[in-house]
């Protein structure tokens, strides 16, 4: 039997379908981004604008936020496709279903962790950064929020079927995403003293390619206890 | 072969053998505790470093070590409910997840008491105590989750890929003192070779370690029994049950 389309085929029109709804409802990339931007506006307002205190705590603030900011889009991941129904008919199609979820959560990583990366060199220099930490800024933002778009991912899949998902979602993935920032973080310190860093980054990437390959399995049997 | 071992997925008989094993896990439990602690706390040699205050150890290594062990059971049961869709598995994952978080939250805190003493403070940011942390926040997560849905055989898989997913804390917990530099000091209980601890203090420490781990079962026993029977109510062999007990 033929299966209609192939297996890359799908991966990319569900890609595509992801991005093209996203950029017609622009709200759904700048929130998230101007929540990550406001949020790192308020630790120099809170702790007082000495350049000396914020660089040393520039890492932490970025790397919260960006935490913060991926939890809060992430509800919109599979919020709308299971209202409408288009959650099941993915489900019943034959495509294997960890594909499809890859799909989503690379759409999903190209509207919010990729903007998130561009603007993260501004906010660093607005809280005085070392300006040798900012490789390390860069590379671990760049291996480490696919991370935290995966493994949220596996708890907006659990929490979607259910009314009040919101702070339960942040109570299941923040314990699995202190690894990533824990690593993140003094990645950037050590660049900061001049230390190699690439230890760091090295684990971040095992954690990516990790996530990678079995988060989609994770997110696909989720997905289906939430739907039943 | 593991033929035998399926009978006991339906619920009547699980329920009836959990009631068979429960006094001797409970009557060993309260013994072995019971040696083990006096022992340890009355009867063991005196630290030459620490004095008396070592002593916490009888309490702190055994809730440390049973709080991983009690995560990988309540994986492994989620795992076993998912892949073979045994419910009564579900159930016991159900059952051991709040018994896990509170013998996790006694070994944090028996360990912030030895640690104002010891290190001057009641708590680091050290890897293994941060992880430990993090365990209770997955056991924490996992019952968030279980209560959350109304449909319990929902709320028990949902519960279970979340408890499956948190298993990779567990070796990061176990080794951390010897990936990291860390203030916790390294384990000093060998399963093979010699353990770097004079033996008067180890086996009280040890016979506690295997009380606790009974302990765990009995308590997982009484409330895999109550759960069995909440999830079972409408089953006539739930009301033959109650009836016998007296319930009109």
């Amino acid at each position: 039997m033929k299966k209609g389309i192939s297996f890359r085929q799908a991966f990319y029109t569900l890609l595509k379908r992801d991005l093209q709804i996203a950029i017609r409802h622009k709200g759904d990339i700048f929130n998230p981004l101007l929540f990550f931007i406001l949020i790192v506006t308020l630790f120099p307002l809170a702790i007082g604008p000495e350049p000396q205190i914020l660089s040393r705590i520039a890492p932490g603030i970025i790397w919260v936020a960006a935490l913060l900011a991926s939890m809060l889009s992430l509800e919109r991941l599979f919020k709308a496709d299971y209202v409408d129904g288009s959650l099941e008919q993915m489900l019943l199609s034959p495509q294997p279903l960890p594909l499809m979820v890859l799909a989503k959560v690379l759409a999903h990583w190209l509207l919010t962790g990729v903007p998130l990366i561009l603007v993260a060199p501004l906010l660093a220099v607005l809280l005085h950064l070392d300006s040798n930490s900012y490789g390390a800024l860069m590379a671990t933002l760049a291996l480490g929020t696919p991370v935290l778009s995966l493994l949220g991912a596996i708890g907006v899949a659990l929490t979607v079927g259910l009314h009040k998902g919101g702070v339960l979602l942040s109570l299941l993935i923040l314990p699995l995403y202190i690894p990533v920032l824990i690593f993140a973080t003094t990645a950037i310190d050590a660049a900061g003293f001049n230390l190699p860093y690439d230890g760091h980054l090295a684990i971040i990437a095992a954690m990516l390619v990790g996530s990678l390959t079995l988060a989609p399995f994770a997110i696909g049997a989720s997905l289906r206890v939430s739907t039943n | 072969m593991w033929k035998w071992l399926h009978s006991y997925a339906d619920p009547e008989r699980a329920y009836n053998l959990s009631g068979k094993l429960l006094p001797w896990f409970a009557m060993l439990a309260i013994a072995l505790i019971g040696i083990g602690s006096v022992w340890g706390l009355a009867f063991a040699p005196t630290d030459y470093q620490q004095g008396d205050s070592y002593r916490i150890i009888f309490i702190h290594v055994p809730a440390a070590s049973m709080s991983m062990a009690a995560y990988m059971g309540m994986a492994t049961s989620a795992f076993i409910g998912l892949v073979w869709q045994i419910k009564s598995a579900d159930w016991a994952a159900a059952a051991i997840a709040p018994i896990g978080a509170v013998i996790t939250f006694i070994a944090l805190l028996t360990g912030a008491t030895w640690g104002k003493p010891m290190w001057g403070t009641w708590w680091v940011w050290d890897a293994r105590l941060t992880a430990e942390l993090v365990l209770l926040f997955l056991y924490l997560g996992v019952i968030a989750l279980y209560a959350s849905f109304e449909d319990k055989v929902l709320a028990a898989r949902a519960a279970g890929i979340l408890a499956i997913v948190g298993v990779i804390n567990i070796p990061i917990i176990k080794y951390s003192v010897e990936w990291w530099s860390s203030l916790h000091q390294p384990s000093t209980i060998r399963i093979t070779g010699q353990s770097t601890m004079p033996t008067e203090m180890l086996y009280p420490l040890l016979i506690n370690i295997l009380g606790f781990g009974l302990m765990i079962g009995a308590i997982t026993l009484i409330r895999f029994r109550s759960e069995v029977l909440a999830r079972n109510s409408m089953r006539p062999w739930v009301r033959t049950l109650a009836k016998a007990q007296g319930v009109k």
